[in-house]
């Protein structure tokens, strides 16, 4: 169940598709989708292995059940001649036999489900740590230990065609809506932690391709990891996927991965480029700047983002919340 | 009419019905007149509620803002899952329940008739409060039916109006649901012990437990988003050591048990339907009444699993997990029971029969989607997407409002006294059940293609099954014009309905004349009158 059928296809007497054309040949990206994308990584696999488990198991049950519904439904007319056998109205052995089998299935479907949540609980370990934070309307990201922080907004083409009225025909924008000025860059082949939190209210950070979806809430950090396969670099999209206000439309997520090798390279010239300026102006800089890495570091002493009314120190430490294990 | 029937006709000598049409509509305390007023409310509400989907789907129907701003579109979703909800969706059970339950227990009006009044002309009220929010500045609630902390907090003006328009519309429910339980307990005729009471009566016991259960924890914890915006206080605020997560647990504490007391009452009438046009009784009645306890209860311990994905602790994602899987053994258990009914039955497809067969496949639609959505890793791909839309949609509109409708065709007669145009009740459910599914079927490919909820403008990729889910909408928005048509055709007009209306309907409700008179089994009936046709419950074992 491996093959890829995240595809396509452009038709126009589609419109009352059924399930059945779930599966249909590959084909352009785009339009027409009809399936979740395996995407890059193991995990992200496992979990659309899963989703097709359950799929196949619903296209199951409901070939039997629905079948055992239509059949009784054109054998048992009443235009036909059918008469109601009034006996059949009860029977212990076929009642229990329905409740027990489903009780199977489900256990079935329980058991390999339950060992992919447990997986994908499990961040120890990390070669890197980024700290994920949403604002109205844009994310922060902020390779700890290093200084290097990004913050990446809505394409400025994207952001002149959405607006109400723009005249701009979106089809003309390459990735309407899902572009931003600066990507996050991640490395292949590296277990990477990303640590969620927001400044202001609920957003969720999710990139599809990794099936990486957690909230941001302000005032508690989320973890999750990754690990994307070492051959997958390239640009991977996703979008904020909570209400968080007016223009939760409009803040994607793009990842740009990089091999380990071009990833290191970049990320070093990030730091230099960030040292450069720190040694011009003022001294003073330097400690701020030097501050900042340091308390991030510790997630545990994170003081809560979402502190602006006289965040004290009784009032920030118990807000302060790394899920658990 | 009533004049074939010398006992309805001594009734209807001595109605005493309020005279005047103010005096009526605005004093009555008959259960039927209350009934009425609910599902006129009911159907009013589901018409404003479909208007806002339609400006919901006319501006999805292509990438780029073309209709409204984003501000107006967050508060189109948000008031259009509010109005629907609790404005139309939770009315109409009560009118029908209103309407049917003193008929089918041999009740001669409900126990607390001066509060069934209030209940109801509480919500008038309500919306009013709701839907004024959408003149005040700032602009109505747009940060979703769910209310999450800290966005809703960003609401204008218009807070207060939503968090009282909640609460009234809280007390309504509260008061109709200590009248069922009142009612059903306490006014039941000899001899209608509660295994032989219909399964509509059952499930709404049910259900009524359940709202008095539910709805003052949602009370509580808009109460407490009230103090933290104008009161100082920080149940939900990080900064104050409160926590906005806790919102969420309160909020879905209530809103599990809330998606229940939407189906349950459709399993109830389904239950009805089904046995009616299969010309049997029903199948494992006692099975059915235990597999609708059971939903009930465990809908108490799952209502995490719309949370997966803020961050819980292992354990509590695998409890939720596995306590949400375990709803589909009883939500199995009633479909196989309908199913088994229709098994060597003999089966005719009136119109209401026809609603409860989409009912029957579509809902299961939504329980498929549902049990995928149980899987917490998946979940975590599915949450907030349009499939998640799309499961909520088959569970709610081909769910609680297909039974809805199956249930208005099968007692409106009995209501009227008139049969309905049959060709034009068919042409609104044929119309409906395509335009449905167009509308919401590829809503599933939507979700799982990457397209998340809540969003008024979307990737070019998403435009052509936006286009196609949109059409499927204004085809099926237009489509229940008919509905309200057909009622008033029907009230005015039409080929007199028998007392039995259907010619295997079976229960007290079709032992009245049609139209029931307006004071109704003032003497509790014999249960023995039902014994010319085919007593249900009776024969089974």
């Amino acid at each position: 169940m491996k093959t890829r059928i995240t595809n396509a296809r452009r038709c126009s007497g589609m419109a009352l598709a059924a399930a059945a054309l779930w599966l249909v040949a590959p084909g352009a990206q785009a339009a027409w989708t009809l399936n979740m994308t395996p995407g890059i990584s193991a995990m992200s696999r496992q979990i659309y292995s899963l989703h097709m488990l359950m799929f196949w198991w619903c296209v199951g049950i409901a070939v039997v059940v629905f079948g055992f519904m239509i059949y009784s439904m054109v054998h048992f007319r009443k235009s036909k001649g059918a008469v109601a056998d009034q006996n059949f109205l009860h029977s212990n052995k076929i009642e229990i036999i329905w409740t027990l089998v489903p009780v199977l299935i489900l256990i079935s479907m329980a058991v390999p489900a339950a060992r992919v949540l447990v997986q994908t609980e499990d961040p120890v370990a990390p070669e890197l740590s980024i700290r994920v934070t949403g604002y109205q309307w844009k994310w922060g990201y902020e390779y700890l230990d290093t200084g290097v922080t990004i913050v990446s907004t809505l394409s400025r083409d994207s952001n002149r065609a959405r607006q109400l009225g723009s005249g701009i025909d979106p089809a003309s924008v390459p990735d309407y809506l899902l572009s931003v000025d600066h990507p996050l860059v991640v490395p292949a082949g590296v277990k990477v932690r990303v640590l969620i939190t927001s400044q202001d209210v609920i957003h969720s950070w999710w990139v599809p391709a990794l099936a990486i979806k957690k909230d941001a809430i302000p005032g508690f950090i989320n973890e999750a990891w990754f690990d994307i396969d070492a051959d997958k670099t390239g640009t991977y999209r996703g979008q904020c996927s909570e209400l968080c206000g007016r223009d939760h439309g409009f803040m994607p997520i793009v990842l740009d991965v990089k091999s380990k090798q071009d990833f290191d390279l970049w990320l070093k010239a990030q730091r230099d480029a960030l040292a450069q300026p720190a040694a011009a102006p003022a001294a003073a800089a330097a400690p701020a700047a030097a501050a900042a890495p340091a308390a991030v570091a510790a997630p545990a002493a994170v003081a809560a983002p979402a502190a602006p009314a006289a965040p004290t120190a009784s009032t920030s430490e118990p807000a302060i919340h790394v899920a658990r294990q | 009419m009533a004049t074939t029937d010398s006992s309805a006709a001594a009734h209807d000598d001595h109605d005493h019905k309020p005279q005047g049409f103010w005096n009526r509509w605005l004093t009555t305390t008959n259960h039927k007149d209350i009934g009425t007023l609910y599902l006129v409310f009911s159907c009013i509400m589901f018409f404003v509620g479909g208007s806002f989907a339609m400006l919901i789907r006319a501006e999805l129907f292509r990438p780029g803002l073309q209709f409204i701003d984003p501000a107006l579109f967050n508060t189109m979703t948000t008031l259009h899952a509010l109005v629907m909800i609790f404005g139309a969706v939770m009315p109409a059970f009560v009118g029908l329940a209103n309407w049917m339950i003193p008929l089918q227990i041999g009740a001669p009006d409900m126990a607390l008739p001066r509060m069934n009044n209030f209940s109801f002309w509480i919500l008038p009220f309500a919306f009013t409060l709701l839907l004024s929010s959408l003149f005040v500045p700032g602009g109505a609630p747009a940060g979703g039916w769910t209310m999450y902390p800290p966005l809703v907090l960003q609401t204008g003006n218009a807070l207060p109006l939503l968090i009282f328009a909640v609460h009234l519309m809280g007390a309504s429910s509260i008061l109709g649901a200590i009248n069922v339980i009142v009612t059903i307990l306490n006014m039941r005729a000899p001899g209608m012990t509660l295994l032989r009471m219909p399964l509509f009566v059952w499930t709404w016991l049910i259900t009524a437990y359940l709202l008095i259960a539910a709805m003052p924890v949602l009370a509580g914890a808009v109460t407490m988003l009230l103090t933290d915006h104008y009161f100082g206080t920080s149940f939900f605020n990080a900064a104050g050591g409160g926590d906005p997560v806790m919102f969420q647990h309160i909020f879905w504490f209530f809103g599990h048990p809330e998606v229940y007391i939407m189906i349950l009452p459709a399993f109830g009438i389904i239950s009805e339907i089904i046995p009616t046009f299969s010309g049997k009784p029903l199948f494992g009645y006692d099975a059915m009444v235990y597999a609708t306890a059971s939903i009930a209860f465990l809908s108490f311990i799952v209502w995490a699993h719309h949370m997966f994905t803020v961050g819980m602790p292992l354990s509590s994602e695998l409890f939720f997990m596995l306590s949400t899987m375990l709803i589909s053994i009883p939500t199995g258990v009633k479909v196989f029971n309908w199913s088994a009914t229709m098994w060597r039955g003999s089966i005719s497809y009136e119109p209401p029969m026809l609603w409860a067969l989409a009912f029957l496949f579509l809902f299961s639609i939504g329980g498929f989607s549902g049990l995928m959505l149980a899987i917490a890793p998946a979940d975590f791909q599915y949450q907030d997407t349009y499939f998640v839309v799309a499961h909520f949609h088959y569970v709610l509109v081909t769910g609680a409002i297909f039974a809805i409708m199956g249930a208005v065709y099968y007692w409106l007669p009995k209501w009227t006294g008139h049969m309905y145009s049959m060709s034009l009740a068919k042409w609104h459910f044929w119309l409906s059940v395509i335009f449905v599914n167009v509308l919401f079927f590829p809503q599933h490919f939507l979700g799982l293609a990457g397209m998340p909820r809540r969003v008024p403008d979307y990737a070019t990729q998403f435009t052509d099954w936006n286009m196609v889910s949109s059409i499927g909408g204004f085809g099926f928005g237009l489509s229940q014009l008919l509905f309200p048509y057909l009622i008033w055709q029907c009230s005015r007009s039409g080929q007199k309905a028998t007392k039995q209306v259907w010619e295997h309907a079976h229960g007290l409700e079709w032992e009245l004349p049609s139209p029931a008179p307006y004071h109704s089994w003032a003497e509790a009936p014999d249960m023995s009158i039902l014994s010319h046709t085919a007593p249900s419950h009776d024969i089974k074992g």
